[in-house]
């Protein structure tokens, strides 16, 4: 087991301080995350500053956790990755301050982690990725396709124009009365209910694999905020389960067009919309109906959300190409992958 | 003792690494330039030209706040998660009393920062030697609130700012008792400073539990406060799933 690799890997991009002990990229050895939602709750959504000061009370509590749980000496690691980015900056620079101070005093090489490459390899905790390989990324703050023509190679060949998928959620929440985040109920509501009103599904068939969800918030809002000016009641059930078929049926058609133009071997789904099972049954059914050769892996369900263990995965495979950074690293807030929206044409 | 202390808590970034009260190295930049880069190689440099290894600091001392709230959570997140690392003390100064130091003469002393829309950070401290007794606790305060307070003390007054011309007019106006300023590289923190209140601190921090003091509520705290009057939770907003 001489070549076994641990990573100590931190992830503090968003709302959840995340600590974890990962081996060889693909096993679990802890996973400390701490959620501020309920802080949140009370904004109706995460407000920046309070999530930055949140972080710096669970950090050192956090990595105390993960090592001592994972029964690891910091003399075992062999690297301490972190999220420099994409993410809230005073959030991100909580994680990357302390990954360079315990990095630093334990003499440890210090991987830099792009927070999508984490997302797209919690994959790795079901099964190595194949490449070619696309990847569905649905979040809070992102909805892109990436193309992995290799390993530890990202290309973005469509996103959202406007509203990330888990943000237009989070809208039509707070105008259905719940609470933030909202994703989960109106998931769980739209399992109850039919699409009733056939709400736009904008750049459907557009010729490209960009996405677009503000028309639909829109759209959505004004049924119900018409209907409460003429006093008629709306079946709950039925509008969540409208808006979430629209969000959906976009989403897999493109998905679906793009696996069909590339030439991949594996389509992975991740990212915090990725545990919603509207969209999980439906790319389901989509693969096993059109797609029958296509490898499908979902996220595991509870690597969906932020987590350090995702970061872990993704730090050991920048570890293996070679990628480093030193003690001036800094939060990237807008970091991106390369953006090549001509790669499948 | 061996002690590493560093302020991040403003523009200027002080990094010094002492051995009891004697300076080994000491570092200070003034450059408006990010502090997440700059603090951990700046420590680095400062330990090796000390002679030393991160792993023989017995102490770590940090300007805690208030100050920019970036800058003292690079700061004091570096400083908890060193001092966890290596098994050091921690412990947290005032940034404003730091500034006190820069005094070489015994009487009262205000240092402070803007705060913008006419608010500052500050302190009122009476001087003795090295030894400062607190007149007015650090708080979030209007300056006109400052100047009252320096009234009714009632004694001449040094401030010690980088922020001076923001406010001259102000003191002009209101203040009636003699002022004095230290500005400029005199308004700068000094690290090695830092370093000897921190050794002669008791009072250690918890390395899990310490975190910047701000001073100052989130604006989205305060707004909902307000809202909820009487809706107190006991203990953290933030659960541990995993
Ligand atoms: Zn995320």
């Amino acid at each position: 087991m001489g070549t076994s690799k641990l990573i100590l890997a931190i992830e503090s991009s968003c709302d959840e301080t995340s600590v974890a002990v990962v081996k060889n990229g693909n096993e679990i050895l802890s996973n400390f995350i701490a959620t501020q939602i309920d802080s949140h709750q009370r904004f109706g959504g995460v407000v920046p500053e309070v999530a930055s000061r949140h972080h710096i009370e669970q950090i050192t509590l956090g990595i105390d956790q993960a090592l001592k749980k994972a029964a690891v000496e910091p003399d075992d690691l062999d690297a301490v990755a972190v999220t420099y980015g994409p993410g809230l900056v005073g959030a991100l620079l909580v994680g990357v301050s302390a990954a360079k101070s315990f990095a630093y005093a334990h003499n440890l090489p210090l991987i830099p982690v792009n927070h999508m490459a984490g997302h797209i390899y919690a994959a790795r905790f079901v099964k190595p990725i194949v490449f070619p390989s696309l990847a569905l990324l649905v979040s809070g703050g992102h909805t892109e396709l990436v193309y992995m023509p290799a390993e530890n190679v990202f290309k973005i060949i469509g996103e959202t124009r406007d509203d990330a998928a888990g943000e237009a959620y989070d809208k039509i929440g707070r105008v259905l009365g719940m609470k933030y985040p909202a994703g989960k109920n109106i998931d769980e509501l739209a399992h109850q209910g039919h699409d009733t009103f056939n709400f736009p599904r904008a750049m459907e068939h557009d010729d490209n694999f960009d996405f677009s969800f503000s028309g639909l918030k829109s759209a959505f809002i004004n049924t119900v905020h018409h209907a409460d000016q003429i006093g008629e009641e709306l079946d709950r059930k039925d509008l969540a389960a409208s808006f979430q078929q629209s969000v959906v049926d976009v989403i897999v058609s493109k998905t679906k067009r793009a696996c069909e133009q590339l030439d991949i071997k594996q389509l992975i789904l991740a990212g915090g919309v990725a545990a919603n099972q509207g969209l999980r049954e439906t790319l389901d059914s989509m693969i096993k109906k059109d797609l029958p050769e296509l490898d499908f892996v979902k996220a595991p369900l509870k690597l969906c959300g932020d987590n350090g263990a995702m970061i872990g995965a993704a730090g050991y495979v920048a570890m293996q190409h070679g990628e480093s950074a030193d003690l001036t690293l800094n939060a990237d807030p807008s970091l991106e992958f390369d953006w090549e929206p001509d790669a499948v044409r | 003792m061996k002690i590493l202390a560093f302020d991040t808590s403003n523009v200027a970034l002080s990094v010094a690494v002492l051995d009891n009260e004697h300076l080994l190295a000491t570092q200070t930049t003034n450059i408006k330039r990010n502090h997440s880069s700059q603090l951990m190689p700046i420590i680095d440099q400062t330990i090796k030209t000390s002679g030393l290894d991160i792993n023989d600091i017995d102490r770590i001392v940090v300007a805690e706040g208030p100050g920019s709230y970036t800058g003292l959570r690079i700061a004091v997140t570096t400083a908890k998660t060193l001092a966890y690392a290596v098994n050091a003390e921690l412990i947290g100064v005032s940034s404003l009393a730091l500034l006190a130091q820069n005094d070489t003469q015994d009487g009262i002393v205000a240092p402070f920062f803007n705060a913008r829309q006419g608010n500052v950070f500050a302190g009122i401290y009476e001087k003795k030697g090295s030894k400062l007794t607190t007149l007015v606790e650090d708080q979030h305060i209007s300056f006109e609130d400052l100047l009252n307070h320096i009234n009714q003390i009632g004694k001449p007054v040094n401030f010690i700012t980088t922020d001076f011309e923001d406010f001259r007019e102000s003191i002009e106006n209101t203040l009636v008792v003699p002022s004095s300023h230290l500005d400029g590289w005199n308004a700068l923190p000094n690290a090695y400073f830092l370093g000897l209140m921190g050794l002669k601190k008791n009072e250690l921090e918890n390395v899990y539990t310490a975190v910047p003091q701000y001073l100052r509520v989130t604006e989205a705290e305060r707004n909902w406060k307000d809202q909820h009057p009487n809706d107190v939770r006991s203990g953290s907003y933030v659960r541990q799933i995993d």
